[in-house]
């Protein structure tokens, strides 16, 4: 049940990301299956949110292949706003459009990009709200929503993407206490459905309950992987039994 | 009393048509600011983008010096020089009309301001909106389009205003290559009727009038912009 769900979507190998002195991504392989999810935990500093914002290239790494759907998209001359559009992201501030609407926020992208028709876009928006109990927010400007709706409405804008997979950065990093629940039941609902996540996150909670596969990380490396059970239950490594023993 | 200012007002406007002066002034000087006011956002709007673009991606390095140039030129010397150079040594000889040059010469200026002000201006914007552009998968182009000049044309449309405010009067100084502008023409009557706070007070009020418009106009246009912020 850890591993081998489907065929390989995302492939990593041999990452590096240097920022001035400090090697961020040191050599990182990594594979991630259809339908995967994957939860990456460590330490702040030890990479792990670099290594996420590599697979869409938000950060371009110094070394290493990225293939996405079999395609390297570290390649210069792949056009890389093509494959972004199938790998959708969520951030750990929200980075909602401000003079947008939230109907605007959601169906931009797919009216400008994929050249939906703005009656279908809405249409999907409207039932991608319903989704993450929203639709009544439709014609409100982000200014006026709480933070956990703010996560919730980013979530459904990577989605109305129809992306192949879901990079989640720290989603719920920056929600008062009492948000955090609304935007990982969310997340809970999507990974039930199949769809492929890869999340950077400190809810050891939902690594527990939704991941297939837990990837501690710490300096810039992969220093233990494995089932949540496992990996909770009977880590080895010993960063990582350190690690657990101030989270838990 | 009153007979004094009247009397004052009829040989300052009215006698010998001088009103004419003023108002062929006025349409000159708004002629020229307007035309100025186009080629400033163009050129502003051109070297912002060139500069916010190297900036960020480190690209157009080229281009990025020789805005710098531009920039460095046009704010470190003043408006009155760069007018007579451009009216007594850059179109010396070719066959251009006054209006052009001051159009041109003042464009030239302001764009360096107004480029300062639309770059701060995308720089104000957090490098997260950028990213969430990016990662739905637009080019830099289309995030710049969609997602962060309208914003940052909000965010610098009250330091927009003010710029266009100090071209209006910076044109004043346009007689200096004896285009007769609505300054040149107060002056010009100040010489006829030997009457100075008249004719210049005169000139001044119609300055005020203008600004005081294109104030009201630019806050109009700002609180619909705004609305998106409550």
């Amino acid at each position: 049940m850890t591993t081998n769900k489907g065929e390989v979507i995302i492939k990593v190998e041999d990452l590096h990301k240097v920022f001035g002195e400090l090697h961020a991504v040191n050599g990182i392989s990594e594979e991630i299956r259809k339908g995967e999810v994957v939860v990456i935990v460590g330490p702040s500093g030890s990479g792990k949110s670099t290594f996420l914002r590599s697979l869409n290239l938000l950060e371009v790494p110094d070394k290493g292949r990225i293939l996405f759907e079999g395609i390297d998209i570290t390649d210069k001359k792949v056009d890389i706003n093509r494959h972004r559009q199938r790998m959708g992201m969520v951030f750990q501030h929200f980075n909602l459009f401000p003079h947008k609407t939230v109907m605007e926020n959601i169906t931009l992208a797919p009216i400008k990009l994929k050249g939906i028709k703005e009656v279908d876009g809405k249409k999907r928006a409207m039932e991608l709200l319903e989704m993450v109990g929203l639709p009544d927010k439709a014609n409100t400007y982000p200014s006026k929503l709480s933070g956990g709706q703010k996560q919730r409405i980013a979530i459904v804008r990577a989605l109305a993407m129809d992306p192949d997979v879901m990079l989640f950065d720290e989603p719920t990093s920056a929600l008062d206490p009492e948000m955090v629940g609304e935007v990982l039941e969310i997340m809970k609902t999507l990974a039930r459905e199949g769809m492929t996540m890869v999340v950077v996150t400190h809810e050891m909670g939902f690594a527990k309950e939704v991941a297939n596969r837990v990837i501690f990380m710490d300096e810039g490396v992969i220093r233990e992987q494995a089932s949540p059970k496992e990996f909770f239950e009977n880590p080895k490594d010993t960063r990582l039994q350190e690690f657990l023993s101030k989270v838990l | 009393m009153f007979s004094n200012i009247s009397d004052k007002l009829y040989k300052t406007l009215i006698y010998k048509d001088r009103y004419k002066y003023i108002l062929d002034g006025f349409g000159v000087t708004l002629q020229v600011t307007f035309f100025a006011v186009l080629i400033g956002i163009l050129i502003g709007f051109l070297v912002a983008a060139i500069r916010s673009t190297h900036d960020k991606t480190g690209k157009m390095k080229i281009a990025n010096v020789i805005c710098n140039l531009y920039l460095t030129v046009v704010r470190g010397t003043p408006v009155v020089v760069q007018l007579m150079i451009i009216y007594y040594v850059v179109f010396a000889s070719a066959p251009v009309g006054k209006v052009f040059v001051a159009v041109m010469a003042f464009g030239l200026n302001s764009g360096a301001y107004v480029a300062e002000i639309f770059r701060s201006g995308i720089m104000s914007i957090s490098q997260g909106q950028f990213e969430a552009g990016r990662s739905l998968g637009f080019t830099y182009a289309q995030t710049m389009r969609y997602i962060i000049i309208p914003q940052a044309f909000k965010n610098v449309l009250p330091a927009l205003g003010n710029e266009f405010i100090v071209l209006l009067k910076e044109t004043s100084v346009a007689g200096y290559i004896a285009l007769q502008d609505l300054t040149k023409s107060g002056d010009i009557i100040r010489s006829q009727t030997y009457d100075a706070f008249t004719s210049l007070i005169t000139v001044a009020i119609i300055y005020l009038i203008l600004i005081l418009i294109f104030t009201k106009l630019v806050s109009i246009l700002e609180r619909r912009l705004r609305s998106s912020d409550h």
